[in-house]
C-alpha cells in the first residue's frame, strides 16, 4: 500500500537517501526544508525513481511557535492520513568555535533538540489520536556521551535520544512506533571536512537500515550496527578514566 | 580538502585536492596552473582516473547523483554525471527498460561511462555507450556551459566521448535506454581452442545481442586459446517486475592477499577446474542480469586478490583478418606463465562510436589480469605491445597504466583532435604520461 510519508530536514544526505528508497517503492514523499529552491531538484529526482508524488513544503525550524499551525495544516492538507514522519534536520557546528560564542553554542542547540520538541509535541499529539504509524527521529551516537570534542551538538544529540525515549513509552499503547536512529560518522557534506577514516559509513547504507528499522518496528538503532558495540564499550567507561581521555 | 585515490588497479596511491561539482566549480582560478579531473567510482584500471602531478584537483562526483528526468514511454533518461548504473537500474527496470551498453560492473557513474566510451557483450549490435547518448551538458573552465548533442557543439560532443575527462566536467547527461527484460535466456558453449571460438563467434553474433567468452590463457599447443563462450537475449517469458537489483555485493574480499597466493599453478588450477565445470552446451532460461553482466560485482573489492602490489590490466583491439597475431598473442602468454583467470575474449562489431578517441573497432578484443610481477610484467606487456601495434591494434587507456607515449600516439593519431578541443584546465596522469 502506498503510503504518505513526511520528511523534516529532507536535504539532509541521509535523509534524501531514505526518500530515495521510499521513492523506489512508490509512496507519496512530503519534503520539508528550509527553502523550497533546494527541495526542487530532489523533487524532480525522487519522481524519476518513482515516487508517486512529492510535495515540498518551506519551514522556519527556528521559528517554534509556528510549528503548532504548520502541522495542523500538514494534517489538513493530507486528510489527517501521514503514515511515518521522519525528523532529520541539523546543524553539526564546530565544537571550537561553539565553546567560545553563547549565540554559537544556542544555535547548536536550537537547531538540533529545541526545534524537535517544538514540532514533535503537536506531531506526537496527532499521530497518538491516529493511533498508529512510524516516528523517526535521528539522533547521533555522539548523543551517548559528553567529550570535550563534540559536547554542545552531543547534548543536543542526548536530549532528543531521552525525549524519543519518552515518547516511544507514551506511544507504545497508540500502538504508533517511535524509532530512535543513532548514526556513527556518515559521509556527508555535513562531515565534509572531516578526514574519512574506516568507521565512516555511506549515507545510502544508513537509509538502507532506517527503512529496516521502520519495517521492523525497532526502538532504537545503531547505524551501522558496529557503533552499538563501541558506544556500549564507551559508556562503560568509569568516569574517573573518561575524563581524562582525548575524546 | 585532501582525498586519498587509489585507481582499481591498486599500483599507486596519490593525495589529490578534492572538490564537489555544487561548490562554484572554477572558484579556485586563483591558482596559477591548476588542472582539473573530474573522478567518479573510480573503476578505471591505470591513470587515466587520476590527476597528481602538480596543483592538480580532482572533481568528485560522488553524491552528485540526482535524476532530472524519466520518460517512461520514450525510454529517455536524463540525470547529474555521478549517478551510478547500479542506480539507474534500480529506477528503470520496474518500467521495463534496460541500459543500452553496459561495461562488466554496474558500479560506474554514466559520467565515467561517456569519458572511457564503455563497451559490453552486445557490441557487435549495439556498439559503445556513446552510440546511445541523446545529449549532455559541458562546463568550461572558461565559464561557458554548453549543451552538446549530435547537432550542436558537435566537436565538443565527440571529444567528450570517450575523452577520458578532459574536455570539461559534464554537469548531466541524457541517455537513450533500451526496452527489455531483465531476464535473459543464456547459453554456454565451450571451445577447445581458438579457431573453433572464431567459428562459434562467428554464428553467434547473428542470432545473440549478447556475447563474452572466458578463455583459458594459460592452455597451450593444440588447446591454445580453449574457453567457455557465453551467449544470451533479453528473455522474453518474463515479467520485469519481479525482478530484484541487489543492493550490495554479498561477499567481499577483506584485505589484500599475499602476492604468492595467485601463481601460474594457483591459476592453472583454477583454470582447468573452471573449464571442467562446463559441459559441453548449457542452456539456462530466465537468469537474471546481475550474475550474467556482472559476475565480479558480487565480490565486494576482489582487485584485493592481486595483494598490495596491485595488478595491470591489458587490453586490446586487433582488427578481424588478423588472427594470426591473436594467436601468437595467447602463445606468448601460455608460454609467459603469467596469465590470470580473467581473460575476457570479445569480438566488436562495426558500429561507430561518435567519440574521436573511442577504444572499439571491428574485431577481436582481448582483455587480461596480470599481477604486478615488476619487470618481467612489463617485459610481457611491451612484447604483446609491438605485436597489436604492427597489426594496426590499439590499447584501452581506461585499463592502461604504463603504454608508451609512441605506442599510443600511434595507435590514436587522432589523439591530437582531443589534444586541441582538451579544456586547457583539465588533465590527467595519463594524458601527461602519453602526450606530455
Amino acid at each position: 500500500m502506498k503510503k504518505n510519508i513526511v520528511i523534516f530536514g529532507a536535504t539532509s544526505k541521509i535523509a534524501e537517501e531514505t526518500a530515495r528508497l521510499w521513492a523506489i517503492e512508490g509512496h507519496r514523499l512530503i519534503l520539508v526544508g528550509r527553502s523550497l529552491e533546494r527541495l526542487e531538484p530532489m523533487k524532480q529526482d525522487l519522481h524519476s525513481r518513482g515516487a508517486e508524488e512529492v510535495k515540498t513544503l518551506e519551514l522556519d525550524f527556528a521559528n517554534h511557535l509556528s510549528h503548532e499551525s504548520f502541522v495542523d495544516d500538514l494534517y489538513q492538507e493530507n486528510d489527517s492520513r501521514i503514515d511515518i514522519v521522519m525528523l532529520c534536520h541539523g546543524l553539526l557546528g564546530s565544537q571550537m568555535e561553539d565553546q567560545s560564542s553563547i549565540e554559537k553554542s544556542l544555535e547548536v542547540i536550537d537547531v538540533n533538540f529545541l526545534s524537535y520538541v517544538s514540532l514533535l509535541t503537536p506531531l506526537a499529539n496527532k499521530l497518538e489520536s491516529a493511533k498508529k504509524g512510524s516516528l523517526i527521529i535521528v539522533s547521533s551516537v555522539a548523543g551517548d556521551r559528553g567529550r570535550q570534542s563534540n559536547y554542545i551538538y552531543g547534548c543536543a544529540k542526548g536530549a532528543i535520544s531521552i525525549f524519543a525515549e519518552g515518547l516511544r513509552n507514551r506511544l507504545d499503547r497508540s500502538g504508533v512506533n517511535v524509532i530512535t536512529i543513532k548514526p556513527g560518522f556518515v559521509d556527508t557534506p555535513m562531515t565534509k571536512d572531516i578526514e574519512k577514516n574506516k568507521l565512516f559509513a555511506l549515507p545510502e547504507d544508513i537509509a538502507y537500515g532506517i527503512l529496516k528499522a521502520e519495517e521492523k518496528r525497532k526502538s532504537v538503532v545503531y547505524l551501522p550496527v558496529f557503533w552499538l558495540f563501541i558506544m556500549t564499550i564507551i559508556k562503560l567507561i568509569p568516569e574517573r578514566v573518561f575524563r581524562k581521555l582525548k575524546l | 580538502m585532501q582525498e586519498t585515490y587509489e585507481p582499481w588497479g591498486k599500483l599507486k596511491k596519490s593525495r589529490v585536492d578534492t572538490i564537489y561539482p555544487d561548490q562554484n566549480l572554477f572558484s579556485l582560478q586563483g591558482r596559477s596552473n591548476i588542472s582539473y579531473l573530474p573522478h567518479g567510482l573510480g573503476r578505471s584500471y591505470g591513470d587515466s582516473c587520476i590527476n597528481s602531478h602538480g596543483d592538480t584537483v580532482h572533481i568528485a562526483t560522488k553524491g552528485y547523483d540526482r535524476f532530472m528526468l524519466f520518460d517512461h514511454e520514450q525510454g529517455v533518461l536524463r540525470c547529474e554525471s555521478g549517478v551510478s548504473f547500479a542506480s539507474i537500474l534500480q529506477v528503470i527496470i520496474p518500467q521495463g527498460w534496460f541500459l543500452p551498453v553496459t561495461p562488466g560492473t554496474k558500479f560506474v557513474t554514466i559520467g565515467g561511462a561517456i569519458a572511457n566510451d564503455v563497451h559490453g557483450k552486445n557490441h557487435h549490435v549495439g556498439g559503445t555507450i556513446g552510440c546511445h547518448v541523446k545529449s549532455f551538458e559541458l562546463l568550461r573552465s572558461d565559464g561557458s556551459r554548453l549543451i552538446c548533442t549530435r547537432d550542436q557543439n558537435v566537436d565538443l560532443f565527440r571529444a567528450t566521448i570517450g575523452g577520458l575527462g578532459l574536455t570539461g566536467f559534464v554537469s548531466w547527461v541524457e541517455l537513450e535506454l533500451k526496452k527489455g527484460s531483465a531476464f535473459f535466456d543464456v547459453e554456454h558453449v565451450k571451445f577447445d581452442n581458438i579457431d573453433q571460438f572464431l567459428r562459434i563467434s562467428e554464428e553467434s553474433d547473428h542470432t545473440f545481442d549478447y556475447t563474452v567468452s572466458w578463455v583459458d590463457c594459460l592452455a597451450r599447443g593444440p588447446q591454445l586459446g580453449r574457453g567457455v563462450f557465453m551467449r544470451g537475449n533479453h528473455s522474453t517469458m518474463s515479467s520485469h517486475e519481479t525482478c530484484v537489483v541487489s543492493r550490495k555485493p554479498k561477499v567481499g574480499v577483506p584485505f589484500e592477499f599475499p602476492s604468492w597466493v595467485l601463481n601460474s599453478y594457483s591459476i592453472r588450477a583454477f583454470n582447468e577446474m573452471y573449464y571442467r565445470r562446463f559441459k559441453g552446451f548449457e542452456r539456462h532460461t530466465s537468469q537474471h542480469f546481475e550474475p550474467f553482466f556482472y559476475p565480479l560485482d558480487s565480490i565486494h573489492n576482489w582487485n584485493r586478490i592481486y595483494g598490495n602490489k596491485g595488478f595491470y590490466q591489458y587490453q586490446f583491439v586487433l582488427p578481424k583478418d588478423e588472427v594470426d597475431a591473436l594467436k601468437s598473442i595467447f602463445d606468448i602468454i601460455a608460454h609467459s606463465g603469467q596469465g590470470s583467470f580473467l581473460a575476457v575474449l570479445k569480438e566488436f562489431g562495426s558500429l561507430e562510436s561518435p567519440g574521436i578517441l573511442s577504444f572499439p573497432k571491428a574485431g577481436y578484443t582481448l582483455a587480461l589480469d596480470f599481477a604486478n610481477g615488476g619487470a618481467k610484467t612489463l617485459n610481457l606487456m611491451r612484447r604483446l605491445d609491438e605485436i597489436v601495434m604492427s597489426h594496426s591494434g590499439r590499447l584501452y587507456p581506461a585499463k592502461d597504466a604504463r603504454m608508451s607515449s609512441e605506442v599510443f600516439k600511434a595507435s590514436f593519431p587522432q589523439y591530437q583532435l582531443l589534444e586541441e578541443l582538451r579544456d586547457p584546465m583539465f588533465h590527467s596522469d595519463f594524458w601527461r604520461r602519453v602526450v606530455g
